[in-house]
């Protein structure tokens, strides 16, 4: 009982706080990447964010376990995030 | 107890964890939703309903142009040195003027910006009952009382919550289609609850999640500051280049008579072949002052925060910049914002809106009710804390349920009961709202057995008594407006008596249930105050529903039960 709430309470921490870092992560590299004027990038990344944010959340609580929950999400992020960086190194924005 | 059991794997694996996720994401927040959905099927009507709520006030539009003169006329008298002016010409729904200004140094504990309405007939200041009106609902709906920027936030997240209770709903479903068609009240229980919360949830699905996710896009800017950060400085740069009408300009500090608006008014119609939305002035009375003419958000699906709008010089009325057409990412924004205000919506659209918005209401509604029908049927009744949370999911649910309706209705009878020169009087009329609403979850809490047949009841007679009350105490009662064609006044009165009615037969329902306790597969627990038959009272609150009594295929489409949920 006690794992399984751990694991619950895992998976909820993953959605909630992993899902919101993925988001994040996605739109500031789309911000930087996307082929458009500077306004328009962030407009466009910031609605799809919310997309990605859903989508992570599906994940976490489809997948068989938490670990792979909390892989999932932050493999992404931190290859989103390295995008971001690598972007505004280039200065892509 | 879990939903993710290893064995489950493949696609029954993933509906089953995706049926644990729709039910524990739509429950949390889930009588917030409630509430948010219904002051947000109201604010479609926020104009209408301040009307109402105003009887007193009773004038004709004008044409923007002449408005705008007046309007110009009355801020130069009052309001000469405000750093700026807001005029909103009267359109068919808000036949008043409304003004707003920016006070240049509003002292300590005093309001920055003054609103004034005025009948576009004189030009003269309209004083009707102090309320919010409409407004209340509007700002309810995304604000939920809490202080700047708390409410914006618990919003959005009730609403990210929502919108992953909608996909998750949606993995969860095997027969989406079939399900829309299958209603089943005579099984009672669960599967009768699980039916209408298909229908009223597949019926509407493009606009829930339309509104789900357009809710979401509205507060971007403050929710994902990430994606912003990452190219600007602050926040407000990009606001500035998105935004462009609002740009805020540094007076020059020299005076300057400011130039006529209302030729400019011409002009913009003329070029736009469409309505003025808005009027903005920057330092009136100062050489720096500009003018800035937004056209109307009724114009456009598209136009809602991003209309076309024009720039003149304030001294010489020269036009210095402008926009007519958007670029294509500004409009995909401006449409998916645009349709959640559905300010475009004309009048048998917005009734839809309307209506599939409270079906989404009731979507909410029996999502809360199914969590208690599936629970009690499987309940060990040894189990305290499976009692407790049941009682107390229970509570909230016909507290807030039957309570937030109850509250609309004594919002609006407040409004009509309370004196007009109470002080404070605004503040009371939406207290009374809170009141009722915290009053209902008490008796829930203290009253489990008669709680929904008394809840319900007492909301459908507030509703009833709301045109009742009107016409003591108006004189633009049913036997007035509905003769003259006063279709706000007509219309608000029946919307009520349709609600009461509504309401009424709900509770009627609940009684029933609860003397003969759910038929069919439910194990006889006699603890069954869940009305199990008021199924078809929600339903039938969307009128478009075709929630036919007949099944239209029982056989076939016979729910299989799912070990979902615990």
């Amino acid at each position: 009982m006690m794992r399984y709430r751990m694991a619950v309470f895992s998976r909820a921490a993953a959605a909630i706080l992993g899902g919101y870092a993925l988001a994040s992560a996605a739109a500031a590299c789309l911000a930087v990447w996307l082929p458009m004027g500077r306004a328009d990038a962030v407009t466009t990344a910031l609605m799809l964010s919310f997309v990605v944010y859903t989508c992570g959340v599906i994940w976490v609580f489809a997948t068989r376990s938490a670990w792979r929950a909390w892989i999932g999400i932050l493999l992404p992020a931190a290859l989103l995030g390295g995008l971001f960086l690598a972007g505004l190194g280039m200065g892509m924005a | 107890m879990t939903a993710r059991k290893p064995k489950a794997q493949g696609e029954e694996g993933l509906r089953q964890s995706m049926s644990w996720l729709h039910t524990w994401a739509g429950l949390i927040f889930g009588w917030v939703l409630f509430a948010m959905f219904l002051t947000g099927s109201l604010a479609f009507f926020r104009p209408e309903i301040t009307r109402w709520m105003q009887p007193e006030i009773q004038v004709q539009p004008a044409p923007a142009v002449q408005s705008v003169e007046m309007a110009q006329r009355y801020l130069d008298e009052h309001a000469p040195d405000a750093k700026r002016w807001f005029i909103t010409p009267p359109s068919d729904r808000e036949p008043l003027i409304l003004l707003l200004y920016q006070l240049p140094k509003p002292k300590p504990g005093e309001r920055g910006f003054v609103r004034v309405k005025l009948d576009p007939a004189t030009g003269q200041a309209v004083q009707g009952r102090e309320t919010r009106g409409g407004d209340f609902f509007y700002r309810f709906h995304f604000e939920l009382e809490t202080a700047f920027p708390w409410g914006r936030w618990l919003a959005s997240i009730a609403g990210m919550f929502m919108l992953v209770a909608i996909i998750s709903g949606i993995i969860t479903h095997k027969k989406i289609f079939a399900d829309f068609f299958t209603f089943r009240p005579g099984k009672g229980g669960q599967r009768a609850w699980m039916d209408g919360h298909n229908a009223l949830s597949v019926l509407g699905l493009p606009f829930h999640l339309m509104i789900t996710f357009s809710g979401l896009v509205l507060f971007m800017v403050m929710l994902m500051p990430a994606g912003i950060k990452a190219v600007y400085d602050n926040p407000r740069q990009y606001t500035d280049d998105v935004f462009k009408s609002f740009k805020v300009t540094p007076p020059l500090n020299q005076p300057a008579p400011l130039v006529r608006i209302a030729p400019l008014v011409e002009q913009a119609q003329q070029q736009w072949q469409g309505r003025l939305g808005r009027v903005t002035v920057n330092n009136p009375g100062d050489a720096g002052a500009t003018v800035t003419l937004t056209q109307a958000a009724a114009d456009g699906v598209s136009y809602g925060l991003m209309a076309p709008w024009m720039r003149f010089d304030g001294v010489t009325g020269k036009l210095t910049e402008g926009q007519d057409e958007l670029g294509a990412t500004a409009r995909t924004a401006g449409t998916i914002t645009g349709l959640h205000l559905g300010l475009f919506a004309e009048p048998l659209l917005r009734w839809f809106y309307f209506l599939v918005s409270l079906a989404g209401t009731g979507m909410v509604a029996t999502g809360l009710v199914l969590w208690i029908a599936k629970r009690r049927q499987k309940a060990r009744p040894q189990d305290a804390r499976e009692a407790f949370s049941l009682r107390l999911v229970d509570g909230l649910n016909a507290g807030t349920i039957a309570g937030v309706v109850l509250g609309v209705a004594v919002f609006f009878l407040a409004n009509r009961l309370l004196p007009a020169d109470l002080p404070g009087r605004q503040l009371w009329e939406s207290r009374s709202f809170f009141a009722a609403w915290a009053v209902s979850l008490v008796y829930a809490f203290l009253f489990q057995r008669r709680k929904w047949q008394d809840l319900l009841g007492i909301a459908a007679a507030a509703l009833a008594l709301v045109p009742v009350v009107n016409a003591l105490t108006t004189s633009r009662h049913l036997g007035v407006s509905l003769p003259q064609g006063d279709w706000v006044m007509a219309g608000f009165d029946l919307t009520c008596l349709a609600s009461a009615v509504l309401f009424a037969w709900m509770s009627r329902k609940a009684a029933r249930a609860r003397r003969a306790p759910a038929r069919g597969p439910a194990r006889g627990r006699t603890n069954a105050s869940a009305p199990a038959a008021t199924t078809t009272a929600k339903s039938a609150k969307s009128a478009t529903a075709p929630t036919s009594p007949a099944p239209a295929a029982p056989g076939a489409v016979v729910y299989e039960p799912r070990g979902d949920t615990p």
